[in-house]
């Protein structure tokens, strides 16, 4: 059964196609099968499109679209779609978590009643799904954090929080990919540069991709650091 | 080939185009000048397209000499003023900088961003399409950096004759209120709060940047809590975070979000939105589709017709040059009436 999704206007220049209000991998999958639709049909017009979790938005100019026939494409378009479901690569991403590497652990674990080492258990145990790139170059959008540890974001957002930066937000979790301001809480730190200038690949993730946390001690912090600093991934591939 | 040399400038003195496309998808921020009138102006009166990269100055003016050879520069935006060596360029006028004088550019005074446009534009390479500058993400600019006393930029030069133009034209009709089309997530407010939103004053606050204008003003309520699953962000939107204070994302605004948008200011008046100085007072007007992309033809039409205003200075512009080009009604005094942003 395809939902019927909804049209949310964006001001003049855009549109979101909404599938959904939540984090889910078939809800996800019908985003990137309508933005292939999109994509491959290029209305005149056309900017961009950019697919999130739940929605994909079509960026258009907004005097040379037909808008009208652009939504009765949309509309067409999502009547039996199905959703497509890429097959992504394995990461392990390794965190040291707490102290000055994750300055809300404790705070956080408090709020749900655990210690700081339960909670690592719970969100180094899960297996994470990226459902898209998004906010700053190569920020990813992590589904797959344990209800047990969803934490409302902060009332007020940080102005800088640090590259490699492992946070939760809400049910969201995600890696920093450089200084960023940010609502989420800081639960650890990772030398992996999910986006680097000056590497090929630029984007080391891509959306439908899987991460793994590992934990590992403060005392291996420099070594992966510096093979990061030197261009390695430092993230590893795993095979699924 | 001819270098622009920077003498000094302020720290948010960047190179901006239209913008950095089709790289959202990967998180990658659109950028591009927060002026795009403005922008087109300066660009038209140097003959260049009019989304051709400029310097793009945030608050602070800037001092610039030139070697190698001479350039044809023009100055356009929030009443910021040029010289050359001391003498005034009128409003709106381009100039010629000789190698060995100094070109130094006013702060902004009506506004908060003017755009110093340089025939043929700059000979740096983009990154990803782009020269637009974006701080967060290091990319465009020059070296992925914002300029700095010390720069040296190469510009391509048209080869051209060069000759100082005037461009003598009104702005486009506003309507005064900033007007925006409600959604994506009006739904997330009860309907007294989107009231609230279109009758009240909203004051723009000092965290106000590239990225977004904080306002401040009555506290928004949610009807449904403020957290969201992140969805797609684009120029203009207002989001709400749990403060109740809202933020209208601007150029170098993320790709992504997850604060409830309770509207979305309309393609043609973000450019006027973004030269709202940190504590003017502005109301919302909630308009129709109709409205927004009438407005927006107008204001692509205005654009269009730019280069066919251009007046050479040499002409000395009398009232019945002007009268007789139908760009001014009443009896007026066509220096003194040299519109400005």
């Amino acid at each position: 059964m395809v939902p019927t999704p909804k049209i949310l206007p964006c001001g003049d220049s855009a549109v979101t196609i909404e599938f959904g209000d939540r984090i889910d991998p078939d809800v996800n999958g019908m985003v990137l099968a309508l933005d292939d639709i999109i994509r491959a049909r290029a209305p005149e017009g056309l900017l961009e499109t950019v697919p999130t979790y739940r929605s994909l938005t079509v960026q258009f100019d907004p005097v040379t679209t037909d808008y009208d026939a652009l939504i009765r494409l949309v509309t067409e378009e999502t009547k039996d779609l199905a959703p497509r479901n890429a097959v992504g690569r394995r990461w392990r991403v390794p965190v040291v978590y707490g102290g000055d590497f994750g300055s809300d652990l404790d705070e956080v674990a408090q709020t749900h009643g655990m210690t700081p080492n339960q909670l690592i258990e719970i969100h180094s145990s899960a297996i994470y799904r990226i459902y898209m790139i998004g906010f700053l170059p190569g920020f990813t959008y992590l589904g797959g954090l344990d209800k047990r540890i969803a934490t409302s974001r902060r009332v007020q957002p940080r102005a800088k929080i640090p590259a490699g930066t492992i946070m939760i937000g809400g049910e969201q979790a995600g890696i920093a990919p450089m200084d960023m301001p940010s609502g989420w809480h800081n639960l650890g730190l990772t030398p992996v540069r999910p986006y680097a200038p000056e590497r090929d690949p630029v984007f080391l993730f891509a959306a439908g991709d899987e991460i793994v946390f590992e934990p590992v001690d403060a005392s291996r912090w420099e070594a992966l650091e510096k093979a990061a600093r030197a261009g390695e991934p430092v993230a590893e591939e795993m095979r699924p | 080939m001819t270098d622009l040399l920077v003498k000094s400038c302020g720290p948010m003195t960047t190179l901006q185009d239209r913008g950095r496309l089709g790289f959202q998808g990967f998180g990658v921020s659109p950028s591009g000048a927060m002026d795009r009138r403005a922008l087109a102006m300066a660009n038209v009166l140097v003959g260049n397209a009019p989304e051709t990269a400029a310097i793009e100055f945030m608050n602070l003016g800037g001092s610039f000499t030139c070697e190698g050879g001479d350039l044809h520069v023009a100055l356009v935006g929030a009443g910021a003023a040029m010289s050359i060596d001391g003498t005034p360029v009128p409003p709106q006028t381009s100039a010629i900088l000789k190698e060995g004088q100094v070109l130094d550019i006013g702060h902004p005074r009506t506004g908060t961003f003017a755009y110093l446009a340089i025939d043929g534009g700059f000979a740096v390479e983009p990154q990803l399409g782009s020269l637009s500058f974006h701080l967060r993400s290091r990319l465009g600019g020059l070296n992925g950096a914002a300029l700095k006393a010390g720069d040296r930029l190469p510009c391509r030069g048209s080869g051209d004759e060069r000759e100082p133009m005037q461009l003598v034209v009104q702005p486009p009709e506003d309507g005064g209120a900033i007007r925006v089309m409600l959604g994506p997530q009006d739904d997330y407010f009860p309907s007294e709060t989107i009231c609230l939103f279109l009758e009240s004053d909203f004051t723009v606050s000092p965290q106000a940047d590239r990225m977004g204008f904080q306002l401040t003003g009555p506290r928004l309520e949610h009807a449904k809590g403020f957290n969201i699953v992140s969805d797609g962000i684009v120029d203009g939107h207002i989001q709400v975070p749990g403060s109740g204070q809202p933020i209208v994302l601007m150029r170098d605004r993320q790709t992504a979000g997850g604060y409830p948008k309770i509207a979305t200011v309309i393609s043609a008046d973000l450019g006027r939105f973004a030269q709202l100085r940190p504590g003017t007072t502005l109301r919302f007007r909630a308009v129709e589709r109709a409205e927004a992309l009438a407005a927006a033809r107008g204001l692509k039409d205005w654009l269009a017709a730019l280069p066919s205003q251009l007046t050479p200075v040499r002409f000395n512009l009398t009232t019945e040059h002007l009268l007789s080009r139908n760009l001014i009604g009443g009896t007026v005094d066509a220096l003194a009436s040299a519109p400005h942003e």
